[in-house]
């Protein structure tokens, strides 16, 4: 088959699962609204119960479409930074990148900056900066002449990650009690309805992330090969580094912005694409971009439905799922692990 | 006519950063010219740290030098773009990252890269040269098999396809023979006289191997302390007087009992005798 037609098929294959989720998610929820009442609402008919209209479209709906982005655009972050290091363990919240975007919104919450769609941009614009100074510090400590050795990167994302942590620490300990609460059901990593505004600020920064990677899928292919070999076959590395950690920032500063720091979606969702499709990151970040939505959307729905009423924080599935399976990745491909 | 490649007086230093770093000066190259007509086979030789691996890496354009200019068919490669460099100059590497993903078919096609740069997918055309290339070096039959599953004489053709899918002038080769046993030498030679015979391909290697490059050279560059010792046919640079020179230690040069080209041998240290035993 030709690779153009294998890409449409699996775009097709996945967008289908991917509405198919959506749709699912749609008629499940705590709320107990009758799937006959949801099929209404959708159809757009008149209801005698109002509420019924609230939740789906009001509640539902945009938090479907948070977790569907948040979820594709760590996916990609995640398998981006995996061939940018040429290890299968670089994750943002690996790397200490969700962290730094973390301390960059509480930093902007206690700035005031609430969830209108000016708010959303300006905590986009904190997550971002926090994002790129974490993933900048754990770069410089890592690197060194002839390249990003494994040990080294994930030492210096641990490190920094803990001091980011600390430094949250901190910041919540000079904030009144009253806004504490909200703070650190961001922090667990929640998925919650936006505003439509809000929702398009999040798309438009996550597509422009993903464009920015995905432009050079071919040429991270090339990646694959070592730094040197890639320039000696016409690949400008410096110039794909800078873009792809542009691209991830971009992507993870948008998901903590908009629902938290979620954890290990980057990982598990490209290793799974991985097995399933191979290497190619011409395919594989298409695929991760809507199997990551598909994955979060699961988790999202599950954690909102399993403690009904209360509410399990998708941030906390994601790492329970995600801890074994880093260990599982460390245990078995040793030799990655090496320098 | 113009060279496919030309060092023009080139020096090479590291920036003092790293160099510090380090007790000596190794791997610079001072006052270094060496231009490599078409279907010639070059080889570069010389002690450790005499600069071998830095004056190839100059042809690819890996390194920019501190002094001279490097020229390809007569142009500077400074102002050329990576692309553009790799369209004329293929480089074999030693070997394939550990656990490097792809299959030898996917890995040759990476060669056609700098072709297109812009383009997303591989076109028919860039399908038909890699094809090709894998037919030139024998390894069609492998096309599907993972590269880090191969054996050490297989990965070597496989990038050496690879190198070939670029559709190079000159093919650049760091020790080519270092981690392959004496069957996939003889192979590995007989396939680059093949390619040099039959495409005219200019080639640039270094090696360790003086026999090798002997038999398989129409010019030797002897590198020692980052300048060209000695240059020309092989008879003239692996000389006795030269090599002691150059590497430090006795050698005894004589000829190759079936080829009849210079053969160089290491004269081993005899065992210390000690009076009353």
């Amino acid at each position: 088959m030709k690779p153009g037609a294998r890409l449409a098929l699996i775009v097709g294959g996945l967008s289908c699962a991917l509405l198919a989720v959506a749709m699912g998610a749609l008629f499940v929820g705590s709320a107990g609204v009758p799937p006959g009442s949801v099929l209404a609402v959708l159809l757009g008919r008149e209801l005698p119960e109002p509420v019924a209209r609230v939740v789906v479209l009001d509640l539902r709906l945009p938090r479907i479409a948070v977790a569907a982005l948040a979820g594709g655009a760590l996916a990609v972050a995640g398998a981006g930074l995996q061939a940018l290091t040429r290890n299968p363990l670089a994750e943002p919240s690996v790397l200490g990148v969700s962290s730094g975007a973390a301390f960059g919104v509480v930093t902007g919450q206690l700035f005031g900056l609430g969830t209108g769609l000016l708010d959303s941009l300006g905590l986009t614009v904190f997550a971002f900066a926090g994002a790129f100074v974490a993933g900048g510090a754990v770069y410089l400590i890592a690197a060194r002449a002839g390249g990003l050795p494994v040990h080294s990167l994930l030492l210096a994302g641990v490190i920094v990650g803990i001091f980011f942590s600390s430094a949250i620490t901190v910041l919540i300990s000079l904030v009144d009690t009253n806004r504490l609460g909200g703070i650190i059901q961001w922090l667990l990593g929640n998925v919650v309805p936006v505003a439509p505004g809000a929702l398009a600020v999040f798309t438009v920064v996550a597509a422009t992330g993903f464009a920015l990677i995905f432009a050079d899928a071919r040429r991270l292919n090339l990646l694959a090969l070592g730094e040197d070999a890639a320039q000696e076959l016409g690949v400008n590395a410096v110039a794909v580094k800078r873009r792809l950690f542009a691209g991830a920032a971009l992507l993870v500063s948008a998901v903590v912005a908009f629902a938290g720091p979620i954890g290990f979606v980057g990982l598990i969702v490209p290793h799974a694409a991985r097995m399933l499709l191979g290497p190619d990151n011409r395919l594989l970040l298409p695929a991760v971009a809507l199997g990551g939505g598909v994955f979060l959307l699961i988790a999202d729905t599950l954690a909102r439905n399993v403690v009904a009423p209360a509410e399990l924080s998708v941030g906390v599935l994601t790492s329970f799922c995600g801890a074994p399976f880093f260990v599982y990745l460390l245990r078995t491909r040793a030799t990655l692990a090496a320098p | 006519m113009t060279a496919v490649a030309e060092l023009r007086s080139v020096g090479f230093e590291y920036p003092a950063a790293q160099a510090s770093s380090r007790t000596r000066e190794p791997f610079s190259l001072r006052e270094v010219s060496l231009a490599v007509e078409p279907g010639e086979i070059v080889g570069v030789i010389g002690p450790n740290a005499s600069g071998k691996t830095t004056l190839i890496r100059l042809f690819s354009g890996l390194l920019r030098p501190t002094r001279g200019e490097v020229l390809l068919e007569g142009q500077p490669l400074a102002r050329m773009t990576r692309a553009a460099v790799a369209t004329r100059v293929g480089v074999v590497p030693q070997d394939v990252p550990r656990d490097f993903p792809y299959t030898v078919e996917e890995l040759v096609l990476m060669g056609r890269f700098p072709h297109a740069p812009g383009r997303f997918f591989e076109s028919v055309e860039d399908r038909r040269v890699a094809w090709e290339a894998m037919g030139q070096v024998g390894v069609r039959g492998l096309a599907g098999e993972r590269c880090d599953r191969l054996s050490g004489g297989e990965r070597q053709r496989v990038m050496l396809a690879r190198a070939l899918a670029q559709e190079p002038r000159l093919l650049v080769l760091d020790e080519p023979t270092a981690h392959l046993d004496l069957r996939y030498q003889v192979e590995c030679v007989g396939l680059l006289r093949r390619l040099n015979a039959e495409q005219g391909l200019s080639v640039v290697l270094v090696s360790h191997d003086l026999d090798l490059a002997a038999h398989l050279c129409h010019r030797l560059l002897l590198l020692s302390e980052g300048r060209a010792a000695r240059q020309g046919d092989p008879e003239f640079v692996l000389e006795t007087a030269t090599l002691q020179a150059a590497y430090g230690c006795p050698v005894a040069v004589d000829r190759h009992p079936v080829t009849g080209r210079r053969s160089v041998h290491v004269v081993w240290p005899e065992p210390q005798t000690t009076k009353g035993r």
